[in-house]
């Protein structure tokens, strides 16, 4: 039951980007085609699943025993930082499909603060256990999937529409993103 | 003096030119997500601008005995020293604003804007360049995210830095204050920004 409302309020309720604002850049900047923000989206799943696992473990096991819970901002970026290109160079060799398919995305995720700000929001989870954290970072990516695909779809649309001058490029966007950020308020309540 | 102009050109274009808000885009996560009220704004702009100075300082001290190959790891470890000083400071002297900003004060490491002057200025530019554009950038973003968070205090509660200036039943606009207001202020903020900065230029 526990995990159900993890995920019902991960994906709608609280969605990392659509109400806690994690990961605008990512959201705004390769939300121009459907096909990109799918290949983007994929690439989160991926890092931020391996990325909050072993920054739990290294929390809980090393840095809380050793009484050095004040690194913990350096010490997850650096974990971050290396397991990107640690997974950037397992994939070449492992999965050359799925290289090809995330490749581009994975550089970018260093700077995505989803994941470093998933990694440390898992900490303060109710009766946390590495289990939940895992499955609070599947939850919360598919989260930033849904927002990024459903606004990438909206934006592919709005090419054609006419536009007043003035608010063309971002300033259309954000209004966009605003929307549907309204319509995500809609699901508050629901656990 | 023409040292000096160039000095005032290089200030200046964090501010107007290249404000990263409004022109670049850099750092929207924290705009989006503390401005709320003015004081948020102002209080997370003023942590930003003092992690961006003295990582601009000490990237352009170190810049020559960083080999180019780890510079990135290099640079993201000095910012989040700072971020880690900065994030004590504020729990010890400021805990209201702490508890208020949550989350976001950790992730400064991942604003783009710091690690984005340390790579494109500090890393080719001497120490005071590298200061003055700092600042410059700096308040750039504090003037920012204190305009938006006092557009949307405003407008969501009616009052300014905390001072109330409707009636306490008085119904204000509370979508500013909730999440979409977030985006649907900053994209009229910019589109005010354009108009005013295509004019003067």
């Amino acid at each position: 039951m526990d995990y159900i409302i993890i995920l019902i309020a991960a994906v709608f309720v609280n969605n990392i980007v659509l109400s806690q604002f994690l990961g605008i850049c990512p959201f705004l900047g390769v939300s121009n085609k459907v096909s990109t923000s799918v290949g983007m989206s994929g690439a989160v799943l991926f890092v931020m699943t391996i990325a909050t696992l072993a920054t739990y473990l290294l929390y809980e096991f090393i840095l809380v025993p050793a009484g050095l819970d004040y690194l913990r901002t350096i010490t997850f970026i650096l974990v971050i930082a290396a397991l990107v290109q640690m997974v950037e160079i397992i994939l070449k060799k492992v999965s050359p499909p799925l290289y090809q398919a995330l490749g581009v995305f994975l550089p970018l995720i260093t700077t995505n603060c989803t994941v470093l700000g998933v990694a440390i929001l898992a900490l303060g989870l109710e009766n946390g256990s590495l289990l939940k954290a895992v499955f609070f970072a599947v939850a919360n990516s598919l989260g930033f999937a849904l927002a990024l695909i459903v606004f990438a779809s909206i934006r592919e649309h709005l090419e054609l529409a006419n536009v007043p001058k003035g608010m063309k490029g971002v300033p259309i966007n954000l209004l966009v993103a605003g929307l549907l950020s309204l319509a995500f308020l809609g699901f508050t309540g629901l656990v | 003096m023409a040292e000096i102009l160039n000095q005032k050109q290089n200030f200046l274009k964090g501010i107007v030119k290249e404000n990263p808000i409004f022109v670049m885009l850099l750092g929207m996560c924290p705009t989006l997500g503390v401005t709320s009220s003015a004081f948020n704004g102002l209080g997370m702009g003023v942590a930003t601008m003092f992690v961006l100075i003295m990582s601009n300082l000490v990237v352009s001290l170190v810049k020559n005995q960083i080999p180019a190959k780890v510079r990135i790891p290099a640079f993201i470890i000095i910012i989040a020293s700072f971020v880690t000083i900065v994030e004590m400071i504020l729990e010890a002297f400021v805990p209201f604003l702490y508890e208020q900003l949550g989350i976001f004060i950790p992730l400064i490491v991942v604003n783009c804007i710091i690690l984005g002057r340390a790579e494109a200025f500090a890393s080719k530019n001497n120490v005071i360049s590298s200061i003055i554009d700092a600042i410059g950038m700096g308040l750039g973003f504090v003037l920012a995210l204190t305009v938006l968070g006092a557009v949307r205090e405003i407008l969501g509660s009616g009052s300014l830095f905390g001072f109330k200036f409707v009636s306490e039943d008085a119904s204000t606009f509370i979508l500013f204050i909730l999440p979409p207001g977030a985006f649907i202020a900053l994209a009229y903020l910019t589109v005010l920004f354009n108009k005013i900065t295509s004019k003067t230029t």
